[in-house]
């Protein structure tokens, strides 16, 4: 069997911090850039003597993404310590859950990748759990030659959603789009802000290839790699594509040594600058953590009308938004996925559509006008100084032809600048078009005249001379004239 | 008489009625604390100036017209596992918590002072809980005040000596496998592990989390009552903790409780059992009898032939956990010397923790070691639920279960320290109460030839404390061995 036919057998499990103002268990304010060590109490610093309260707004969080996930709220799920030495843990243990999560056995679409595995260019990635478990600190080792190092626990006990995908992704791409639609997800249910820069979200992917069948037809693998704490999209493909092309070589160098059933599963570390992985632990040398429940918490007894009353609230989501775009809208398959990826953009483009009454143009405003101020000015939907239906008032006025549209992107670009709307503009600066057909002629006549050489260029086969007087025309109407009115007449009286 | 011959509720009492100034009552403490300790060693550490501060604030509010709450200038000593923020280290008896100072005040202490109690100082006890004996204090042992050869019980032998010597009227433990009872028989005074749940734990360096629990010790019934009043009720802290609030324990103390059922465990008087201690407390289930009560005769199968073996797999393994914080980096004893972290680690906790402490570690490793949990910790949490059952079928039939407390009287320092098996099951009837999580106390029931005390030991349901403390006080008005003194004339008997 060669690698030709291998298939990359792909898992990932994703931390992401979620967007709580406290801590998993205690009081301590959840803060990125504040001083080392000035966000711990006793409890966050693990003292003798302290006990965990879970934090009801962590809990809501997590129900809240595993429900958009699919998963199963089960009737009851346990917390448990898992214990390992490490100087920014302070206990020692890590309060987590192991085998009774608090939602199971869900699903994430994905836009497909490879289409080969996909329909109608989606991938339904499975979820094996969805769990919450508290953060850990930060370990700082001294500059070279220092032989000490410095903890701040101030990202101890923040807390910390984790999501364990089935290993249905097959490709290095397909695990980054993934773990794109994830964050996605969890931003557009206000789940977790995932901003990568503060270590919001942190990527741990397994690796295996399937290669053809051993002598009893049970499909064969190579050992199961899992690389530890990537922290950014372009670090999870990298990092996979790596290791797909490493356990080819591995497995090719070894057929019959290098596989699951011999090795198991090997911890990796990842060197981004280098762009390699690195063993870290073998099956052997794996950690037990000698889980246990965790006996300072009762379990979590979900209400079901509480679950409920989530379940309700969770807004429809990016992908299934982006297919109702294309579809309802007549969107194009970019313009869908540019004003879904963000929920407010959304919510604000579907907001202004349903006034202006023309999907499609609102769509053209969102996509030159609104998002390129978005993106200039680096804001949110939430800061423009623009109301829906401002903006709706404004495409009402192009659609009905009171300005031309090249003058409605000015009137956009001063309703901005000054709060004032769209027909207190158009008025106060004169800028309705001239509609009139007989004041356009009056116009058009008086360009031929002093344009005869253009004219006469048009008319000796140069048709881009007409772009030209076209040109003239609307610079004597001060801009206000119909281009479409003014072409058309120009072409009737070139042909007199 | 001198303020220390007192109980809590005659302290209170007189400084309510301005008859003795909070002052008076802790320098009289401090002063029997400075003449008996030394032979004692039932403080770790005594917070002289502390005290005279807290009992001139109470003697304040009392002159400015104040509550001054309900153990107004009560001198009270804490066992040294409970958090205070006073500038009293909080060491559990070990030498990597040693000079440890808590930058908080555990639940117990904060509702303690804010009811106008003094802390005079804290008790010693075994490392971390740890023992029967106080003998594995990092300190040194506390001696018996009955016989100062002899040790106090433990983990709690501290308190229970300090209350027994009268240096304080009342004091708090810990009770984890019966770290209150067992010291209370030994020391001839009154201690009560509440139900789990009932006390709030915050601030308690946690032992075994799933059984420890903050109780009182006092001379009498009623002082015992007095402290777990301040004691008892809701905390946020503690998820664990009941919402349930806490009923008045003093207000119908007196009353008895009217055909009183009283479960007689046949495995109660079995093997081991001191003949002695056996008499002792059949006496004073005679007098319960001609009080008008009912002597029922239960079994209780799971929980004392299994309690033992299930205990030492449920309180190891969670105190494997709870003591992992312990190792050097955040705070704590660190090792002089070490070549990396992970020698940093095994210094620290060798250096740091005592032979029977790291006993338990080990065998709590291993009990939750992958490929052993489910025949270890699991399976002990199963036997646990049948221990609940065993005492859930009697309460069907019982208001409460009585025995001894402890196999035998106080045993000599050094006698049992070879053989932890024998200190182990020094345990055998207070541990089911402990795994079940229901309320027991002891009282003193007797003396043995050699003047030792002995404790009778009575069980009651959850949350049944007003109850049990109603029965305790029952037979305490039959007889008078409270009123005899360590040291002092034999007066006392029933």
């Amino acid at each position: 069997m060669s690698t030709a036919d291998a298939i990359p057998t792909i898992g990932l499990e994703v931390h992401l911090h979620l967007k709580t103002r406290t801590k998993l268990f205690c009081g301590c304010e959840v803060e990125y850039e504040a001083r080392p060590n000035s966000r711990v109490c006793p409890v966050c610093l693990g003292m003798p003597g302290v006990l965990p309260v879970m934090n009801q707004k962590a809990v809501e969080l997590a129900v809240r993404m595993a429900l958009a996930l699919e998963c199963t709220i089960p009737e009851l799920a346990k917390w448990d310590r898992k214990h390992y030495y490490y100087p920014d843990l302070p206990k020692n243990y890590q309060i987590s859950e192991y085998d009774q999560p608090l939602g199971i056995g869900g699903s994430l679409e994905i836009p497909a990748v490879r289409p080969v595995w996909a329909e109608g260019g989606m991938k339904r990635v499975g979820i094996i759990r969805v769990h919450l478990e508290e953060d850990a600190g930060k370990l700082m080792h001294a500059e070279k030659g220092g032989n000490y190092s410095v903890v701040d626990l101030n990202r101890a006990g923040t807390p910390l959603l984790e999501v364990v995908s089935e290993p249905d992704l097959a490709s290095a791409e397909e695990a980054r789009a993934y773990a794109e639609a994830l964050r996605q997800l969890a931003v557009y249910l206000g789940v977790g802000d995932c901003n990568m820069q503060l270590g919001q979200m942190r990527f741990e992917p397994n690796v295996s290839l399937r290669i053809g069948t051993d002598g009893q037809g049970r499909p064969r693998y190579t050992p199961i790699s899992e690389i530890k704490n990537l922290n950014s999209f372009r670090s999870v493909e990298r990092a996979v594509a790596f290791e797909i092309a490493r356990h080819r070589e591995e497995y090719e160098a070894d057929p019959t040594g290098y596989t699951l059933e011999r090795l198991g599963k090997e911890t990796r570390g990842w060197r981004d600058d280098e762009g390699i992985s690195f063993l870290q632990r073998s099956k052997e040398e794996a950690h037990d953590y000698r889980y246990f429940p965790e006996p300072d918490l009762a379990p979590f007894v979900p209400d079901r009308a509480w679950v409920e009353a989530i379940r309700a609230s969770v807004p429809e989501l990016p992908e299934k938004r982006r297919r109702r775009f294309i579809e309802a809208y007549g969107l194009p398959e970019y313009d869908a996925g540019v004003l879904t990826a963000d929920r407010c953009v959304a919510d604000f483009y579907e907001d202004v559509a349903r006034r202006a009454k023309d999907p499609k143009a609102v769509s053209n405003w969102m996509m030159q006008d609104v998002m390129r101020v978005l993106n200039e000015r680096k804001i949110g939907i939430g800061e423009l100084e623009m109301t829906a239906a401002g903006l709706a008032e404004l495409i009402g006025l192009v659609k009905k032809g009171s300005i031309n549209r090249s003058t409605g992107a000015e009137v956009f670009q001063k309703m901005l600048a000054t709060g004032q709307s769209a027909p207190e503009i158009v008025a106060e600066e004169n800028l309705a078009q001239v509609g009139d057909a007989g004041e356009i002629e009056a116009m058009v006549e008086k360009v031929l005249a002093a344009n005869s050489r253009t004219v006469e260029d048009y008319r000796g086969g140069k048709k881009a001379a007409l772009g030209r007087l076209i040109g003239e025309t609307m610079k004597a109407s001060g801009g206000k004239a119909d281009p479409q009115v003014v072409r058309e007449i120009l072409i009737r009286k070139l042909g007199e | 008489m001198p303020p220390t011959n007192q109980t809590a509720c005659e302290i209170r009492e007189a400084i309510r009625r301005r008859r003795l100034s909070a002052t008076e009552a802790a320098t009289s403490a401090l002063a029997a604390i400075e003449r008996l300790d030394p032979a004692i060693h039932a403080f770790l550490s005594v917070d002289a100036e502390g005290a005279r501060r807290q009992a001139a604030e109470v003697d304040r509010r009392l002159a400015a017209g104040e509550d001054p709450g309900l153990l107004a200038g009560v001198p009270v000593a804490i066992k040294d596992n409970l958090c205070t923020r006073d500038g009293q280290a909080t060491t559990c008896g070990s030498r990597i918590l040693e000079g440890w100072r808590a930058p908080y005040d555990a639940h117990v202490v904060e509702r303690l002072r804010a009811e106008g109690a003094v802390v005079v100082g804290k008790t010693n006890l075994d490392e971390f809980a740890m023992g029967s004996s106080t003998e594995n204090s990092a300190f040194g042992a506390t001696r018996n005040p009955w016989n100062t050869a002899c040790v106090p019980g433990g983990s709690s032998g501290g308190s229970a000596a300090a209350v027994a010597a009268r240096m304080v009227p009342v004091a708090l433990g810990s009770d984890t496998g019966g770290s209150i009872r067992q010291p209370a028989s030994l020391c001839g005074v009154v201690g009560l592990k509440p139900t789990y749940g009932r006390v709030s734990r915050y601030g308690l360096v946690a032992f075994a989390s799933s059984l420890d629990q903050i109780g009182p010790f006092g001379r009498t019934v009623a002082d015992a009552a007095l402290l777990l009043q301040a004691i008892a009720g809701h905390d946020e802290r503690d998820s664990t903790s009941v919402d349930r609030a806490a009923p008045d324990y003093l207000a119908g103390l007196e009353e008895p409780v009217r055909a009183l059922r009283i479960g007689v465990p046949r495995e109660f008087f079995g093997e081991g059992l001191d003949g002695e201690v056996e008499k002792a407390v059949r006496e004073a289930l005679g007098v319960y009898e001609r009080l008008g009560a009912r002597l029922i005769e239960v079994d209780l199968p799971h929980a004392t032939d299994y309690a033992i073996a299930t205990y030492y797999l449920v309180a190891p393994s969670e105190a494997s956990s709870n003591l992992a914080r312990y190792d050097g980096v955040h705070y704590g004893r660190r090792a002089p010397e070490y070549s990396d972290m992970i020698d940093m680690y095994m210094r620290s906790r060798s250096e740091g923790f005592g032979d029977e402490v790291k006993r338990r570690i080990m065998i709590g490793t291993y009990a939750l070691s992958a490929g052993y949990y489910e025949a270890y910790y699991k399976k002990a949490l199963e036997v646990r639920r049948l221990i609940r059952r065993d005492f859930e079928r009697a309460f069907e039939k019982v208001d409460c279960l009585m025995g001894p407390t402890s196999p035998t009287a106080a045993f000599r320092l050094g006698e049992k320290t070879a053989d932890p098996l024998s200190m182990y099951l020094m345990d055998i009837y207070t541990v089911g109460c402990s795994m079940a999580g229901i309320a027991g106390i002891s009282i003193p029931c007797g003396f043995t030839k050699a003047g030792l005390p002995v404790g009778l030991q009575i069980l009651s349901d959850v949350f049944t404390e007003e109850r049990l403390l109603r029965i305790a006080r029952m037979y305490e008005r039959e007889v008078a061995w409270s009123a005899r003194v360590p040291g002092g004339s034999s007066k006392g008997g029933p």
